[in-house]
Order: structure tokens, then C-alpha cells, then sequence
């Protein structure tokens, strides 16, 4: 069969207009590690979550984005059941980690957080030395001899890209580092005892650009071990960060897809409206 | 460009979308005629006609450069995202596909002041319904661009293969002047070039329908577009 090809065929007609963006909107996300269904949430009588179903992939990066009162930040806080402390907070629905519901009663709460580590929006060191600040969490958890606990600090601080930094003062106190810095270790302290999700609650927002890249690196760089979520007012670090992306707004979730996709193409009309600026 | 939708919170962002969107329409605009008086100059051996659209060609370069640079800018600046991000991304490459339109009309109407020099070799009907054809599916998608309209953008991207087809027959019309009379070999070719100059108008004008349904809908026209030109098999046959 001689194939001649008709000169007006455009090979690039395969590819579609804009190259590979629909075919990267195909890339497959990892099974659920944590997986949301029909969850509710209210601050007594106020419902700030109405059904939310999203699942988290395993060892990838979910951001969540949205207005300030949207849910993001609840949803956090319910993943590892911060509301506990609180009076007058309920969940209602199912948060399944591996299958097992979290927000059940029953769950052993200081397990479930050495499980789900978190890390806030200003670094929040403890007054102490840096080596102290991470061998306390570990003390919480495992019991483990002198030279276990100085390579699992050792891992933890390599493993938050700031163990090169302080290696030489991890006796000083923690409140000379700098904010990126504090941040850092504050990661180091969250992934010590060995987490399998890392919550990050706006992580750089106090900090500064550089610094906020260093962090952004490292989040890419802890994903192939940990299932990270992410809250940030930073749409352009959710774009960078994450593998999927959740839109809410008003405590529901209108929209959740992968970010090349939210970012390009979103499916909601009020997703398009907040991402590009023009919410009313 | 796409579909109605509120005003953007930064008015200077508003602004500099509508001043993209406006940029695009004055080149599309200025592409259209351009096309239109070549055929004109062709059809009625118009050369001053003719030497005006030659002359015009620099002001569209001079339009994609600017459009481009403009639509860098804005990616640089304003970090766009879904229907911005698309409308940016579709100016950017319509403007190329428009400035590859004002090619072919600066060179049809190159050939024409030589093809006035030369008797007539045939009637120009064939050329003047493609030319009817490609013009009007070339205002449909500047249309489409104009008013964001995606409909209108899948009405064009359809209606492509039937200029194929007038296409293939001016090019077996034109073989079989040219196998008559050697004489009419010159003319001939210039008008066979000039034939597929406005077949690829076609294609570009297609080009831009797709482009505009992406910024508009954030999704591709389905890829397999039905194509005419089977000029290329009047030549060398393919074997079973």
C-alpha cells in the first residue's frame, strides 16, 4: 500500500491545538489513602462542611483552594481531628483512613495524629534546642536508644532539606533560625515520627519567596513517601504543589481535578470565575 | 473570549484582555480584505489593486509581532489561568495562522500582476466560488473569534472539506489546460499556486475555528476533521 500523504494533512492536528495539556488532564491519580464520604462539619448550629466527598490520593499532593470561609481550613482540621479540642465542633460522615473511619469516637486520637502530621501557617518551633525540638515528638511515640534517636533526627532533618544548615548547632536554641528555616524544622518535627499524611496549612505564607521555593521543593520531594494536603490563599502554589486540586467555596467542594486541568480547563464556571479573578 | 462572565477584580487585567481581544479582531479584520481584494485583483486583472494588497503585507507582520509580544507580556505579568490562560495561548497562535494568511494573499497577488501579463488560460468560475468559499468560512472564524462564539467556530471547522473538494477540481481543470496547450503551462501554474494558496487559507481559517472552540469551551474539536484534498492522488496513484 503506497501511503502518500495528502499534502493539507496536519500532523498537528493529532496533537489538538494546544499540544499536550488534554493528554496530561488523562495523567492517573494514585488509589485514595484518604478518602472523604458524605462529610459534614458544623461550629454548633453553623454546617461549614456539607457533604464533602474527595479522596486523596496516596503520595501525591491534594491543594485545596478558596475563599477565606470556604471549608478548606476545616476540612484540615478535621482530617486529623484538631476540633476535638474544641466544644460544639462535630463531624458527621465518614473520613476513611485505609478503610478505617477516623472521625469515629473510638479512634485513638494520639495515634491517629502521629499517623497524620500537620504543619501551620507560621512556624511554631518550641523554645528548646533544635535537636530537642525533634526528639520530643519521637519521645511521644516510640521508645528507641540514644544513637537510634540521633539518626532518626538526623533522617528527619535531611529529609526537610535542612539538616546541612544545622548539623553544626543542633544544641542551639530553635528560635535563632530563620523563618524558612523554623519552617523546615517544623517539617523535619512533623515527619520524625513517621507520618503517612502530612497536612500543610498556608506553610509559606509568612515566609519569604526563596524560602516559599525551598518549601515547595521540598513538599515535591516528600511526596514520593508521604500523601500530602495542602491549604493555601496561593493559587499559583497550588498550581505548582499539587497533583489534583479541590475547589470550595461557601463549605462545599465545587469542583476537584488534576491541576493542569483545574488550572486550564476547569469544568465549574465558578471555579473559572475565582481562579482567574473575577469572583463577585 | 469566552463565554460571558463577570468583570475581572483587576480593571487593568480587564482592560488588557480587551485590548488583546481588539488587536486580534483589527488583524483578522485586515486579513480578511486583504484576501479578498487579491481574488478581486486576480479576477478583474486589477494591478494597482493587486500592488496595494502586496504593499499591505508589512502592516499584518507588524500586527503579529505585536500581538505576540503583548500576549508574552500578559503571561509574564498577569500568570493567567483557564479561559484567560486559553484566550492568551489561542491569540498568540491565531495570530500566526493570520499572518500565514496574509502571506498567501501578498503572494497571490504577486502572481496575478505576473498573470496579467499573460493571456487567459481559462474562465475563472472555479476559482471565484473557492474563493467565495474560503472567504467566507475565513470571516466566519474571525467572527467566531470577534464574538467568542463556539458554535460558530464548529460551523467552520465542519464546512472545510467542501473547499477541498472545489480545489481538486481546479487543479484537474488546470492539468488538463496545461496537457491541451504547453503555452498555458506559465499561467496555469501561477493560478495552480494561487489555488492552493487559498486551499491553505482554508486550513488556517479551520486552524483558528479550533482554536477559538478551545478558548472558549476548554475542550478540543474532536480531532478526525473529514479531509477532501485528494490532489496529491491525481498525480501518483497509491497501489492496492
Amino acid at each position: 500500500m503506497n501511503e502518500l500523504v495528502s499534502d493539507t494533512a496536519r500532523p498537528d492536528a493529532a496533537v489538538g491545538a494546544f499540544g499536550g495539556i488534554q493528554a496530561r488532564n488523562a495523567e492517573a491519580l494514585n488509589t485514595p489513602r484518604i478518602a472523604c464520604r458524605n462529610l459534614d462539619f458544623f461550629y454548633g448550629d453553623f454546617r461549614a462542611l456539607k457533604s464533602i466527598n474527595l479522596d486523596f490520593p496516596d503520595r501525591q499532593v491534594t491543594g485545596m483552594i478558596g475563599p477565606s470561609g470556604c471549608g478548606k481550613s476545616t476540612l484540615l482540621r478535621v482530617l486529623n481531628r484538631m476540633y476535638d479540642l474544641y466544644p460544639g465542633q462535630r463531624a458527621q460522615g465518614e473520613v476513611l483512613l485505609d478503610g478505617e473511619n477516623i472521625i469515629a469516637p473510638s479512634v485513638d486520637i494520639n495515634a491517629l495524629r502521629a499517623r497524620i502530621g500537620m504543619v501551620f501557617q507560621k512556624p511554631t518551633p518550641f523554645p528548646m534546642t533544635i535537636r530537642e525540638n525533634i526528639a520530643f515528638g519521637i519521645r511521644l511515640h516510640e521508645k528507641m536508644s540514644k544513637s537510634q534517636l540521633d539518626e532518626r533526627i538526623e533522617w528527619a532533618l535531611s529529609r526537610a532539606a535542612i539538616w546541612d544548615e544545622v548539623k553544626d548547632r543542633l544544641d542551639t536554641n530553635a528560635m535563632g533560625l530563620s523563618g524558612g528555616q523554623q519552617q523546615r524544622l517544623c517539617i523535619a518535627r512533623t515527619i520524625a515520627v513517621r507520618p503517612e499524611v502530612i497536612l500543610f496549612d498556608e506553610p509559606t505564607s509568612a515566609l519569604d519567596p526563596i524560602s516559599t521555593l525551598k518549601i515547595e521543593e521540598l513538599i515535591d520531594e516528600l511526596k514520593r513517601d508521604f500523601t500530602i494536603v495542602i491549604v493555601t490563599h496561593n493559587m499559583q502554589q497550588a498550581a505548582r504543589c499539587a497533583d489534583q486540586v479541590a475547589f470550595f467555596y461557601l463549605g462545599e467542594m465545587i469542583e476537584v481535578a488534576p491541576a493542569a486541568q483545574l488550572f486550564t480547563a476547569p469544568r465549574e464556571p465558578k471555579t473559572q470565575e475565582y481562579i482567574t479573578g473575577r469572583f463577585g | 473570549m469566552a463565554d460571558e462572565q463577570p468583570e475581572h477584580i483587576v480593571k487593568s487585567y480587564g482592560a488588557d484582555l480587551r485590548r488583546l481581544a481588539d488587536m486580534t479582531a483589527e488583524m483578522g479584520g485586515l486579513v480578511e480584505s486583504q484576501i479578498n481584494d487579491a481574488v478581486i485583483a486576480l479576477v478583474r486583472r486589477d494591478t494597482a489593486l493587486a500592488a496595494r494588497v502586496v504593499e499591505a503585507d508589512p502592516r499584518v507582520d507588524a500586527l503579529q509581532r505585536e500581538i505576540e509580544s503583548f500576549a508574552v507580556r500578559l503571561l509574564a505579568l498577569r500568570q493567567p489561568v483557564a479561559g484567560d490562560l486559553r484566550v492568551i495561548v489561542a491569540a498568540f497562535k491565531i495570530a500566526g495562522d493570520l499572518e500565514r494568511i496574509g502571506d498567501y494573499a501578498a503572494n497571490a497577488a504577486k502572481r496575478s500582476l505576473v498573470l496579467s501579463q499573460l493571456p487567459a488560460v481559462s474562465s475563472l468560475n472555479g476559482f471565484q466560488r473557492m474563493a467565495r468559499m474560503v472567504l467566507e468560512n475565513l470571516k466566519g472564524a474571525i467572527d467566531a473569534l470577534a464574538r467568542s462564539d463556539a458554535e460558530k467556530a464548529r460551523e467552520v471547522w465542519r464546512s472545510d472539506a467542501s473547499v477541498d473538494e472545489v480545489y481538486n477540481g481546479i487543479f484537474r481543470e488546470l492539468l488538463t489546460h496545461m496537457m491541451e496547450d504547453p503555452r498555458n503551462i506559465s499561467a496555469a501554474t501561477h493560478l495552480l499556486f494561487i489555488a492552493k494558496n487559498l486551499e491553505r487559507v482554508g486550513d488556517h481559517a479551520t486552524n483558528i475555528a479550533e482554536l477559538v472552540y478551545y478558548a472558549v469551551r476548554g475542550q478540543e474539536l474532536d480531532p478526525d476533521r473529514p479531509k477532501g484534498d485528494t490532489s496529491a492522488f491525481a498525480v501518483v496513484r497509491p497501489r492496492d
